[in-house]
């Protein structure tokens, strides 16, 4: 299932692991992106904290984590090619995965159907 | 230069939005208790005749006619006329943080060329556009560290200037940052006590090149075994000297800083000064400083702009990667000039003729009966030599045959008392040197 946040960070969650990265508005609304600081594997964080920066020509971002959890894996392609996130921010521009998480966090998330409203009250 | 009056109307016009009379109602309305201070102590406004004079007076007593072999970290080098022609233009030397790249190309040129001639100079791939001197760019070198390894224990060798030591010290005392001080001797930083030091909780390890004594170490298998254990290898350096020696960033060195002042910028009672910085590659999205960058514009044409300004305050805010974010343009620029002025070879010469100015005094010095060697002959132009007496106290003679013959280490260094570190540049002549050997054996 995914969910998005506020903050337009999307997260997918299969089994015991849940999978982040930015919304495809937010890669289109930073404009071409440049850079991305990568969160390290191990790591814990809690919901809110910082996982990372995206830098784009327009402006530089923190990525906030929408759930707690244990960096497990972090994607490594974007550290060469950070246009990935432009071109998927929802697939292959993903930006880290961890474990240890508490589904009972999502619940403050919204839906895809959800998202596409809270869009829409942004416009 | 303007300056902002403070009249009798503009105070009145304060003490009325305070809701207050004067001075003294203000003061007792803010009910701090230590009592008002004694204004009538500060004396009356002087003529600007008799304000000129007491300066003359006050600069009358500068010992500027010394012949000084004092080094420190701080050189007298010979500084081409053409540096200050030039960085004296007012279109360089009263415009203040000119950055915009529509109307600086100027100013951002010369940037990015100091740049480029820092990269050159110290072997580093990376360099911003200069920090405050260079105790505060060795500050920022360690904070760096602690950001990217995310680790908090610092490794210092004694072997490097206690001055800094003493900065890195006042400004990380409230950071919770543990500072360890490994103490080393005249010809060795104490290598295998640092490594031995540094644990999984290292963020850096920083020593001098050459080392505050003067002596030139080998670092490369230093390094490598920091990087074995996660941390990173910081040098601060003298950029005289990487004329000669191997520039630091082929060692294995992560961060690379310096105080520049020996670059084309005159002693000057401690500054302003010119804080050098280089990194590497992997490092530059966390150095602190702005930086330089030459692009195209829409024609095609040469251009040079601010860039990775993603990591300064004006963007990131709190999330900086330092709050100092001025530079030393003007003394960049210096630099920058000497630099130009001097060529690669120009600048060569003036290392060997310190290198081997230097060799002469030492040789002259330990002729004396009583002065002896301490420490090698691995050095560029600083040496330290053992005296049988206490150093400041011939130092203190010595200045009063004209000379200021060096820098006692007992000031910092209490089990070095009778030990004095001589530094000679080009601009010393051989008779001077002569001089100094003579009146240093008269004293003794």
């Amino acid at each position: 299932m995914k969910y998005y946040s506020e903050a337009h960070e999307w997260i997918k969650v299969e089994d015991d692991e849940a999978i982040i990265g930015i919304s495809e508005y937010a890669a289109e609304e930073l404009g071409d992106i440049t850079y991305v600081e990568l969160p390290i594997e191990e790591d814990d964080v809690v919901v809110g904290d910082t996982l990372g920066v995206i830098e784009s020509v327009k402006a530089a971002s923190d990525v906030y984590s929408p759930i707690g959890g244990t960096i497990t894996e972090v994607n490594a392609d974007l550290e060469e090619n950070p246009g990935l996130v432009n071109e998927s921010a929802e697939g292959n521009g993903w930006i880290c995965k961890l474990n240890n998480i508490d589904v009972s966090e999502l619940d403050g998330l919204m839906t895809p159907d959800a998202y596409v409203k809270y869009l829409k009250s942004l416009a | 230069m303007p300056y902002i009056a403070n009249t009798q109307e503009d105070q009145q016009a304060m003490f009325e939005a305070i809701a207050c009379t004067d001075f003294a109602d203000m003061w007792r309305k803010s009910q701090v208790v230590v009592p008002e201070p004694p204004l009538t102590s500060i004396p009356e406004g002087m003529s600007e005749f008799e304000v000129i004079s007491k300066l003359r007076k006050l600069a009358a007593k500068n010992a500027t006619e010394l012949h000084t072999f004092i080094g420190a970290g701080y050189y007298d080098h010979i500084i081409p006329a053409a540096v200050s022609e030039i960085t004296g233009r007012s279109e360089f030397y009263t415009a203040y943080t000119p950055y915009q790249p529509e109307a600086s190309q100027g100013t951002l040129q010369a940037i990015y060329e100091y740049q480029s001639m820092i990269c050159r100079l110290t072997g580093m791939p990376v360099s911003n556009a200069s920090l405050y001197d260079g105790g505060t760019a060795l500050f920022e070198a360690m904070m760096l560290a602690v950001r990217a390894t995310r680790r908090r224990q610092v490794i210092v060798s004694e072997a490097v200037s206690p001055i800094f030591r003493k900065m890195l010290h006042t400004y990380s005392s409230n950071l919770n940052i543990e500072l360890i001080q490994i103490p080393a001797g005249i010809d060795d930083s104490s290598k295998e006590e640092l490594l031995n030091a540094v644990s999984d909780k290292t963020a850096c390890v920083i020593v001098q090149y050459p080392n505050f004594f003067g002596t030139i170490e080998a670092w490369e298998d230093f390094n490598e075994q920091v990087h074995a254990k996660k941390a990173l290898a910081i040098c601060s350096t003298y950029p005289t000297s990487l004329a000669l020696l191997t520039p630091p960033g082929e060692l294995g060195f992560d961060i690379v800083t310096a105080e520049g002042q020996s670059l084309g910028n005159s002693l000057n009672f401690g500054g302003p000064y010119l804080g050098i910085m280089a990194v590497t590659t992997k490092l530059m999205r966390k150095m602190p400083g702005r930086v330089c960058g030459r692009t195209v514009d829409s024609d095609g044409k040469d251009g040079f702009v601010l860039t990775l300004q993603t990591r300064e305050q004006h963007i990131r805010r709190e999330g900086a990667m330092s709050n100092i974010c001025s530079n030393e343009s003007l003394c960049a620029l210096n630099a920058l000039v000497y630099m130009a002025c001097m060529g690669k070879q120009g600048f060569i010469q003036v290392a060997e003729l310190c290198a081997s100015k230097a060799a002469y005094a030492r040789e002259l010095l330990l002729a004396i009966d009583g002065v002896e060697a301490v420490g090698g002959e691995a050095f560029f132009n600083e040496f330290v030599v053992q005296l049988p007496c206490d150093a400041a106290e011939v130092v203190g003679k010595l200045i009063d045959k004209g000379f200021a013959a060096g820098f006692p280490l007992g000031r910092y260094y209490p089990d070095r008392k009778n030990q004095l570190l001589v530094a000679v540049t080009e601009k010393r002549t051989k008779e001077e040197i002569k001089a100094l050997a003579t009146a240093l054996e008269a004293v003794l």
